[in-house]
């Protein structure tokens, strides 16, 4: 009997070979919730990640879909972030269950996600560096921790902390994609220079949006010396 | 809680420092600690302190008090800031008590008596810097309660509140519930307990005014709890206009009521968590009701949410066994509704022999029985709901309906997003047959309304389910008769029950 990590609802886990010989993790969500999460498999944009199967057939071209190809076509991204990979849609669910983390600090939601985000994600970031994006110190202590370090930690793979937000802002979720791909100035710093340069960094956050934060966070780091930066987040 | 931030640079935390202040040991929140020379450890690693005596020359801030009392509230919903907050409790106006207590086998939250093991957890936090901050997963909707967060309470006087609150309600009762609002009304300013068993349809708010009235000119403090967040949002206006010059809140998981000190609260059973010895007369809706009915935390909610000197109402139309036990040992005293509002007895059900239901909608179809139901309810213009055990079932059932009928049918379940709408365009007869599981037992009026419940002998199904169902049809004066159907593959001891139940009140009602 196993407890479900985001309901609480006692369940019964079903009995596998798979799962005996260490194939399959077991799961950690019950049933019911894991129903509801839709892992992103199959036709995904090149570079973002998303889904192709979700949205309507003219918003791609090709392997891209058409926010990416506006990212690449603006000359001050173009080619800063490598790619983005996700691991569940951004349904109405998993908003549901990151909020309850984010928002109502319940940290050990994250755990649910350890052991599916590293068989999944392993080899893409097997030779680099996960460096989580971080908050800002008030927006730290207001939570107690950081989601994106969090799924960072359980990834199985040396973690850097090299990253700072200087700016203490709105929330991301509160803003337009426009404002967000309008803002002022780069509200990240690197912390330690020496330690990336000709390093492959790979990002950690908890969704992406619109792109704009982590490509902002990329821009820093190859300005600093990194080789590559790409990313990986919880939803999409 | 206000803090000051001093340009990022981190060293704001959440950590506690026990010293000697005018020879009393005192606790003091690090960032209010000048002296350098200090041992800062989160709140639940201080040894036990005694509260400060009281200082009756103090001038304490009335909008804490108000904020604060009969309550257990974070720092971090509190408006005020730090000093002040400190001040009062140096001053023994407030008491920090520890969000989470060690006990022998584990932990146990302070705010919502959860003691159990699954539901703590720890993470690195920020806060106290603690590797392993163990914190309440149970009321986490309520924000965190953690190791280092202590939970604080308001141990100045007591908030007075006036007693100008005439009742602007001018109904009247019928002979039942008459007798049910003298003897509550009567209890006011006792203690005790008093269960109103009302059938269903009984118009039991109108029950509960007077009652209410007397405590509020007595300055006594109300909550009524109740498990769903429907009844708040109905109970709330209707209150409002009943007592228009007094101070009414409604909590439920989602609502933004600033922190006031009202005197009536109208909250679900689980935002109880927040209140601390608080109310004088508490009435519990629908006490037989998930969840309020097994779970063991809530109860002790209730018992945290009352003041020491308190009176409980208990109501329900069907009071499970051990209620009704006691109340016929005369353990706990007992007042009926057997009557509707209007006079006219509640519809008994009927049952409808639909073979094996289960396989016929294997193979696509639905019970012969069934389907003739449908298609005369169909012609008869008035609208049904239709009960099924669950919500697979109900989406086959839905479907294989539409194929016989030409009228709207549409279904709906507990998470369904659009659960309101529905219901909403089912009351203003949008929707003429509407099947649903038993989220819409309770509560739910819908005037020209029959009920079926298909596949009555699933095990799903107990005897107050079934007088709950069946007590929605037939509602209204004008359309009293209502049909009540049970199709079956085998009657269930609930079914027989229900019926006997339900004959058993309409008896009682002409006697």
């Amino acid at each position: 009997m196993s407890y479900c990590y985001y309901c609480h609802q006692a369940y019964s886990e079903t009995w596998s070979w798979a799962l005996f010989l260490g194939l399959a993790n077991f799961p950690l969500l019950c049933q019911t919730c894991a129903g509801k999460l839709q892992l992103i498999k199959g036709d995904i944009c090149r570079m973002c990640g998303r889904l192709f199967s979700l949205f309507p057939e003219q918003y791609r071209q090709g392997d891209f879909c058409n926010d990416c190809i506006r990212w690449e076509q603006d000359e001050e991204w173009k080619g800063i972030l490598q790619q983005n990979r996700s691991l569940y849609v951004y349904n109405d669910f998993l908003k549901e269950v990151i909020a309850k983390l984010k928002y109502r600090g319940d940290a050990e939601v994250m755990k649910a996600f350890h052991s599916v985000a590293r068989s999944s994600f392993k080899s893409i970031y097997k030779n680099a560096v996960l460096v989580p994006i971080p908050l800002s110190d008030e927006r730290h202590y207001e939570r107690g921790f950081n989601q994106a370090e969090l799924l960072a930690l359980g990834l199985g793979r040396p973690v850097e902390l090299l990253l700072k937000r200087t700016v203490h802002e709105e929330k991301q979720s509160k803003k337009t994609r426009r404002e967000r791909m309008e803002r002022k100035g780069n509200p990240f710093e690197v912390m330690n220079p020496s330690n990336i340069v000709k390093e492959n960094i790979v990002l950690i956050d908890d969704v992406y949006t619109t792109g704009s934060t982590l490509r902002s966070a990329a821009k820093v780091l190859l300005d600093t010396g990194a080789k590559t930066v790409s990313s990986l987040t919880l939803g999409r | 809680m206000k803090i000051a931030f001093s340009n990022n640079t981190g060293d704001d935390t959440m950590r506690f420092v026990s010293l000697f202040l005018n020879n009393r040991l005192t606790v003091v929140p690090e960032i209010l600690v000048k002296d350098g020379d200090v041992n800062p450890v989160p709140f639940s690693e201080l040894s036990e302190i005694e509260p400060h005596p009281l200082n009756p020359s103090f001038h304490y801030d009335q909008n804490l008090q108000q904020i604060l009392y009969g309550k257990m509230l974070l720092l971090d919903e509190i408006p005020s800031d730090l000093h002040i907050i400190q001040d009062h409790y140096e001053n023994g106006y407030v008491r920090y008590n520890p969000g989470l207590l060690k006990k022998k086998y584990g932990w146990q939250c302070s705010r919502c008596q959860n003691e159990k093991e699954h539901l703590f957890a720890s993470f690195s936090c920020f806060r106290c810097k603690s590797e392993k901050c163990v914190y309440c997963r149970n009321c986490i909707m309520m924000g965190r309660v953690s190791m280092c967060t202590p939970l604080l309470s308001w141990t100045g006087p007591e908030v007075r509140y006036r007693n100008k609150n005439e009742m602007a309600w001018r109904g009247e009762l019928s002979a039942g519930q008459q007798v049910a609002s003298d003897r509550f009304a009567q209890e006011i300013g006792n203690s005790g307990e008093l269960l109103i068993w009302a059938v269903c349809g009984a118009g039991k708010t109108e029950v509960l005014f007077k009652g209410i009235e007397k405590a509020l000119n007595m300055g006594l403090r109300i909550c009524l709890a109740t498990p769903r967040t429907d009844v708040v949002l109905e109970l709330a206006p209707r209150l409002k206009k009943a007592f228009p010059k007094t101070l009414i809140a409604s909590y439920y998981g989602g609502s933004d009521e600033k922190e006031s000190p009202v005197q009536l609260v109208i909250s679900t059973t689980h935002q109880l968590y927040r209140f601390k010895q608080a109310f004088n007369l508490l009435i519990v809706d629908e006490v037989d009701a998930f969840p309020y009915s097994y779970d063991k935390t809530l109860q002790q909610a209730v018992k945290n949410a009352v003041h020491s000197k308190h009176f409980l109402l208990y109501l329900s139309a069907t009071p499970s066994g051990s209620m009704k036990k006691a109340a016929k040992k005369g353990q706990l005293p007992c007042v009926k509704i057997p009557k509707r509002f209007h006079g006219f007895p509640l519809p008994v059900p009927t049952f409808v022999w639909s073979g094996e239901w289960r396989k016929r909608l294997e193979r696509g179809k639905l019970p012969s029985s069934f389907v003739k139901w449908l298609k005369s309810q169909a012609t008869s213009g008035r609208r049904a709901m239709i009960f099924v055990p669950s919500v697979s079932i109900m989406e086959i059932v839905a479907k294989l309906i539409q194929k016989h009928v030409e009228v709207k049918v549409d279904f709906v379940h507990a998470e369904d997003p659009l659960r309101k709408e529905k219901v909403d365009s089912f009351r203003n007869g949008h929707i003429s047959l509407l099947v649903t599981t038993t989220i819409l037992e309770r509560g739910v009026t819908v005037p020209n309304l029959d009920v079926a419940v298909f596949g009555a002998d699933a095990a799903i199904f107990s005897e107050s389910a079934f007088v709950q169902i069946s007590g929605r049809a037939g509602r209204s004066k004008e359309d009293h008769n209502g049909q009540v159907l049970f199709f079956h593959y085998g009657k269930s001891l609930s079914m027989v029950r229900a019926v006997n139940h339900i004959k058993e009140m309409n008896k009682e009602a002409v006697r």
